[in-house]
């Protein structure tokens, strides 16, 4: 079932896993306009940092910034609470089901699924249906590789996705808040875009438990919620699959939750963001189409109403 | 006896809050509303320290309307008489509330006053906190002897009945801001709900007859 993993491999020949989660690698060709900002970041050769199509580089927002202030419900509501709860969480072993409209469906173990595959660093812009964003250096893989491997059937259209429901290690689960476990969904041309990660590690280090260790889905130019956490089931399925926050407030959180300055939220004007890591007087800056990925995503929705597929 | 003891204790505690001053009230809530900026100055409340002095102003101000509601009953109720730091209670609230919506208009949204109007209007949580502000001013204004005097006892205790609408909306706007129900909230709405009924014509009746 996993020979596609690659034959005659041993567990000796199997990347110590910290050099296999710290490996940086620039991504390729897909994404050239996110690794320019990257490069810039890196401040390669040592020259001043360059701007990309008018827009400053993207400054990764501190790690510590990052791993502390974490909508992550299942270990409590409060921003702070991932942070001090996340360690109890167990994520080795950990397993994936992949099943549904799938050549090959089964659990895999994570580092079956982590075999062969190339190890990227990209520089994403994150934004919080909240109106607050972030610039994080994930690592991670395209999800269209794992698709690939399992091999996607024909009738399959959307792909979704389940995170861990493990109440005595996410005390967040013990209260009904959400509906658990949490569940997200992508339509499966989404699903296959190169821009869509599964991520194992930001930083260059790996994931940390509040931040969706081991494997968690980054989709860039949707609001941080579809971006779903410590990943135990991709399900490929013919149908949209229901997703956790559109389940509990419809007429607030869509199914494609697309970033979108133009279409409000209930609660937000989805107009402009604060970006976190700047101090208390950061700047409040305009909020870019498709969260500034409108070149490489716009032609996904060609046609649609955005206002009512928000 | 036991209730005897009480009593007296209460007796004591009401001879020790009548001696008591009610200026330093406004130099505390000066100096958390200066702290907490402080500390969101020089990183400790990292990585959003906008949302958190939102957070701790309007916290602190919800908090500061539940204790002036309570006044009332403790009095009635326990005996406990605090009537006298009713007025510093109160402004010390519209204090905390002017910080929060001072962080709002300026640190938050930068003086983007299109956006802020358009949220006012369309949103409801924000709509909520901006009504209970509006209605605390007339409420800070009024809190001194002269226009208490001016205005004369009984149309400024009917003009000073508006603290329960504007803590109800206090409340719904803390409610609403939370994603999906959140306990947190709730028991302050619950409590502010408590102090309300407590002041329902029906629960003071059935207290007199309890005393009969």
């Amino acid at each position: 079932m996993n020979k596609w993993f690659g034959p005659g491999l041993t567990e000796n020949d199997v990347t110590p896993e910290e050099v296999f989660l710290n490996r940086r690698t620039f991504m390729r060709a897909a994404g050239a306009a996110v690794a320019l900002p990257a490069l810039a970041g890196c401040d390669v050769g040592g020259g001043e940092t360059k701007t990309v199509a008018g827009e400053n580089a993207l400054k990764p927002t501190p790690l510590e910034d990052i791993a502390s202030y974490n909508n992550f419900y299942e270990f409590g509501p409060s921003k702070s609470d991932p942070a001090r709860y996340a360690h109890r969480l167990t994520t080795k072993p950990w397993h994936v089901t992949i099943d549904g409209l799938v050549d090959k469906p089964g659990v895999y173990p994570l580092e079956n699924i982590l075999r062969g595959m190339e190890i990227e660093e990209r520089i994403y812009r994150f934004r919080c249906v909240e109106a607050w964003s972030m610039v994080i250096p994930w690592n991670g893989f395209m999800l269209r590789d794992l698709l690939k491997r399992v091999g996607v059937k024909r009738e399959a259209k959307y792909v979704a996705f389940e995170t861990l429901h493990r109440p005595e290690e996410m005390p967040g689960q013990k209260v009904p808040l959400l509906k658990w476990p949490y569940r997200e969904g992508l339509r499966l041309d989404e699903a296959m875009h190169p821009l869509t990660l599964l991520a194992t590690g930001l930083y260059g280090k790996p994931m940390p438990k509040q931040n969706g260790a081991p494997l968690r889905l980054v989709v860039p130019w949707k609001y941080g919620f579809k971006s779903i956490k410590s990943v135990v089931r991709i399900s490929l399925v013919a149908e949209r699959p229901p997703t956790t926050w559109n389940l509990l407030q419809p007429d607030e959180y869509g199914f494609y939750a697309n970033v979108n300055p133009k279409v409000s939220h209930p609660r937000w004007s989805q107009a402009t963001e604060r970006r976190l890591g700047e101090g208390l007087i950061g700047k409040r800056v305009p909020t870019l189409m498709f969260n500034g990925y409108e070149k490489e995503v716009a032609h996904l929705y060609k046609g649609m109403d955005l206002r009512k597929y928000y | 006896m036991v209730s005897g003891a009480i009593r007296q204790m209460i007796k004591a505690i009401n001879q020790f809050t009548r001696r008591m001053p009610t200026w330093p009230i406004y130099f505390v809530v000066l100096a958390v509303i200066g702290w907490h900026f402080f500390m969101a100055l020089t990183g400790a409340y990292r990585p959003d320290p906008v949302r958190m002095l939102e957070l701790e102003y309007g916290l602190l101000a919800l908090q500061l309307l539940i204790a002036s509601l309570a006044i009332t009953p403790l009095k009635r109720f326990a005996g406990l008489n605090f009537v006298k730091f009713r007025r510093a209670l109160g402004l010390s609230a519209f204090l905390f509330a002017l910080a929060h919506l001072g962080v709002w208009v300026a640190l938050d949204m930068q003086f983007l006053f299109d956006q802020m109007l358009s949220d006012i209007l369309k949103r409801p949580y924000i709509t909520f906190g901006m009504a209970a502000f509006a209605l605390m001013l007339p409420l800070a204004i009024t809190s001194n002897d002269r226009l208490l005097r001016r205005l004369g006892g009984a149309r400024w205790r009917r003009l000073h009945r508006l603290a329960y609408p504007l803590t109800l909306l206090a409340a719904l706007h803390f409610v609403w801001v939370r994603k999906g129900v959140q306990i947190e909230p709730l028991v302050y709405l619950g409590l502010i709900t408590l102090l309300l009924a407590l002041r329902l014509p029906l629960s003071r009746r059935r207290v007199a007859q309890r005393a009969l």
